[in-house]
């Protein structure tokens, strides 16, 4: 199949995703979005704290990204992510609780590492509840529109 | 077996001995399934651990050597004075030789295999058996993880990766050693030692060189050493994992099947002691029914 990308997330735990008919996939850079379509030149990328799309036709997968590399080469974008999760994986009460929690600890005033802690906890919660919201809202309209592929 | 013993005591032990011979069945099937989940664990890991792995060895071999060493010190080699042992033992015992081969291993590896005085090493227990090893024969031990090594994971490990990352990279010291149980089969585990730090990349295939890097090999090289440690550490704790369900499942058949030979020949043993009682008191009969005939 010329014209599809092979598209898998793997961590040190497990496979989270695989797809071999990706249109295009829009990952979270450490420097800034990523846009890959297919015959992409060979890249190595690390990743920031994000969601990942990977469009397919018309429909769309949603993943969360936690930190790692992204690697593309010959049609096969692999991501080796430090944790990532699949919308569908993602259960929002807990990622909502998460989220107030630390926003609860947050507006106390504690030491530093509390508070590093803290806001790490916020961002991960929120990229969890915006992923997850995405699959909620999927079945309704053609999918999101399209971001600003060429980052 | 003495004569004296009754049947009924005999009884009593083939009762007690078919009870044993059900927890240790129960225990077999246990081990058997979290063996079988281990080993997926393994599998599982496998696809990021070779992938990491082949892209430290390209990278490595992308940065020239010298120069670059100062930026990674994950990588420094440095005369070594003080290293620390990472000791990985299952928390429970029940599981054949397991932990006693490992111990061994440990005990060998730092009293023989190192040049270093036993002041100048830093042992790590990672696993309960390990633990109480090290404090029942006074052995210097600077830090304990339990809990974890049964069904591990990533979040669990990584205070352990930190823990020996910060400790080389500060000085304090010079090398890292992991000993653990490697899984071969369901019936082979062998002890094995894992130099953790400093990291020695593997060879370079050059696959790599014509790409492109965001932002450059030097910051993604420095950011792939700290997952590559931790990705070690998480495959020998499944490795040791993987390791102690099969030698538990293992020794369990054994018990098992210990239990019911010994039940066969008890059952043996009784019938032997039912008949003689029989007779006996057959004939105890027969010589009363004789002495009253011989009365009248």
């Amino acid at each position: 199949m010329a014209g599809k990308l092979h598209v898998e997330v793997v961590t040190a735990e497990r496979l989270v995703y695989s797809v071999d008919d990706a249109d295009m996939v829009i990952a979270p850079g450490a420097e800034g979005t990523l846009g890959i379509l297919p015959r992409h030149a060979p890249l190595i990328s690390l990743l920031g704290m994000g969601e990942m799309r990977v469009k397919r036709g018309r429909e769309e997968d949603v993943l969360t990204i936690f930190g790692g590399f992204l690697e593309v080469a010959n049609n096969v974008v692999r991501v080796l992510a430090d944790a990532s999760e699949r919308a569908e994986e993602i259960e929002l009460a807990r990622a909502e609780e998460a989220r107030q929690r630390a926003l609860a600890r947050l507006r106390e005033r504690r030491a530093d590492i509390d508070r590093q802690r803290a806001e790490m906890a916020l961002r991960r919660s929120t990229i969890r509840i915006a992923v997850a919201r995405k699959r909620r809202a999927r079945p309704g309209a053609g999918g999101p529109p399209l971001p600003e592929a060429e980052g | 077996m003495p004569q004296a013993v009754t049947p009924r005591e005999i009884r009593r032990r083939i009762r007690s001995i078919k009870n044993t011979a059900q927890i240790t069945r129960a225990m077999e099937m246990v081990a058997a399934s979290r063996m079988r989940r281990a080993q997926q664990a393994v599998l599982a890991a496998r696809p990021y651990a070779d992938r990491i792995r082949a892209l430290l060895g390209d990278l490595a071999a992308m940065t020239s050597p010298q120069e670059e060493v100062r930026a990674f010190p994950l990588l420094q080699r440095r005369p070594i004075k003080r290293v620390q042992v990472i000791l990985v033992t299952a928390d429970r015992g029940l599981a054949g030789p397991l932990n006693a081969n490992v111990i061994r291993r440990a005990v060998d590896f730092i009293s023989h295999e190192r040049s270093e005085p036993i002041e100048n090493i830093d042992i790590v227990a990672v696993g309960r058996k390990g633990r109480d090893f090290l404090v029942r024969h006074g052995w210097p031990m600077v830090a304990e993880f339990t809990r974890i090594s049964d069904r591990p994971s990533l979040e669990a490990i990584r205070p352990i990766a930190e823990l020996a990352t910060q400790d080389f990279i500060n000085g304090r010291i010079d090398a890292v050693f992991v000993i653990y149980t490697h899984f071969i089969n369901t019936l082979r585990q062998e002890p094995r030692v894992l130099q953790l730090l400093p990291i020695e990349p593997p060879e370079g295939t050059g696959a790599i060189s014509d790409y492109i890097f965001e932002p450059d090999p030097v910051t993604v090289l420095e950011a792939l050493l700290p997952r590559f440690i931790e990705m070690q550490l998480y495959r020998v704790m499944l490795e040791a994992a993987a390791s102690e369900h099969s030698a538990r499942m293992v020794a369990m058949r054994n018990a098992t099947q210990n239990a019911l030979d010994l039940v066969a020949e008890l059952t043996l043993t009784y019938n032997k002691a039912r008949q003689a009682q029989i007779t006996r008191e057959v004939s105890e009969i027969a010589a009363g029914a004789n002495a009253l005939g011989a009365l009248q």
